[in-house]
């Protein structure tokens, strides 16, 4: 008697608030109403026996999805009260193809019965009342399903994928690592040694963040520690200043590493 | 494990299931315009076919129900995910969600 009114009361909240989600004139309303719809799914669940499920359930829809959603519905600056101007139109062909569904499916019902010796039938997977309910589902997943199972991971690799290409955007402005210029970077493109005198200071040299052309000639590879750099340690020892340049070209940023 | 279900009967569940799809449904219709709540009806749907294969999986005493309620997760996740994607680029470049425009494309 109990688990029946737990399951009237779950049936009912999940009901009214599925209404809510398609009525709501407000979207974050609507999103929030989906949560309190699958946590009420949950309950349902849990009443069946899938205790995995329903937790899988809160976790992946309250967790993750309605976030998404709220975060997109949050994020869109739309105009939601405009949005809502077809809905008188739209009503009645919703609702007669809704009732019309609905219909069916009664109809389904009553011409509906399992078969009588659903009990004798060979099961595919037995539930054992000796095991929990995750742990039947693991003794499932990984041997029968394990080709299913692999395959809803790609299908999650896909998506992922698929949501990151779709919206990712490369800003015209921005400033983007660039590895290989990062690699082909030399000390004597980046750092000059300048016979500085003492109390004199540096602004009669140019100062320190002046471009030259020498800086722009693209450092070779395999040439690091010759002669710009050598010659710098040489003058080094002379008790020279150490003076760091500007970055080349400061539009292609290499400020990243 | 499944004596709760007995108490309750599979018809009960099966009427949610069939009420969560009517629901979905007609919010499809009802909401033609805003793609989010297109998307979340899609959702409904979703859960009730999850309900009806776990209420059919406690019924008959086997796991495989639940298994596929799993993979329909699953699957579901990946489409909202998707689908928000294409959302949020569609507004970033007409300036709306309004599923009207969309024919734009023309296939």
């Amino acid at each position: 008697m109990m688990t029946q009114i737990v399951f009237y009361v779950f049936a009912a909240v999940l009901v009214l608030s599925a209404t809510m989600v398609v009525s709501a004139r407000n979207p974050v309303h609507s999103v929030l109403f989906l949560i309190l719809a699958f946590f009420n799914a949950a309950g349902l669940f849990l009443i069946a026996g899938a205790e995995f499920l329903a937790m899988t359930l809160v976790i992946v829809y309250v967790g993750a999805v309605a976030v998404l959603f709220l975060f997109v519905v949050m994020m869109l600056d739309v105009n939601f009260t405009q949005m809502r101007e077809g809905v008188q139109r739209y009503a009645p062909i919703g609702g007669v193809v809704g009732g019309v569904l609905f219909i069916e499916l009664l109809m389904a019902f009553m011409h509906w019965r399992a078969a009588t010796n659903i009990g004798q039938i060979a099961h595919l997977v037995p539930s054992s009342p000796t095991r929990t309910n995750t742990a039947a589902l693991g003794d499932v997943i990984y041997t029968h399903y394990i080709f299913l199972f692999q395959a809803c991971a790609l299908v999650l690799l896909v998506a992922m994928i698929g949501a990151i290409v779709l919206t990712l955007r490369e800003r015209p402005t921005g400033r983007r690592q660039n590895i290989d210029r990062q690699h082909d970077r030399m000390v004597a493109d980046s750092l000059e040694m300048l016979q500085v005198p003492l109390g004199a200071g540096v602004d009669a040299q140019g100062g320190f963040l002046r471009p030259r052309e020498s800086y722009d000639i693209a450092a070779v590879p395999g040439t690091y520690g010759t002669a710009a750099w050598s010659e710098a340690e040489a003058r080094d020892a002379d008790g020279t200043a150490l003076v760091i340049k500007t970055p080349a070209n400061g539009t292609k940023g290499e400020g990243d590493e | 494990m499944n004596s709760p279900i007995e108490a309750i009967g599979l018809t009960p569940y099966l009427s949610i299931g069939a009420i969560l799809l009517v629901l979905g449904v007609f919010g499809i219709f009802l909401n033609r315009k805003n793609v989010i709540i297109i998307l979340m009806s899609i959702e409904l749907i979703l859960l009730s076919a999850n309900i009806n294969f776990v209420a059919f999986s406690a019924a008959t005493g086997d796991l495989s129900g639940q298994v596929m309620t799993l993979f329909v997760l699953t699957i579901a996740a990946a489409e909202s995910a998707i689908g928000l994607a294409i959302v949020t680029v569609y507004f970033r470049n007409r300036g709306s969600i309004e599923v009207d425009d969309i024919t734009m494309m023309k296939g």
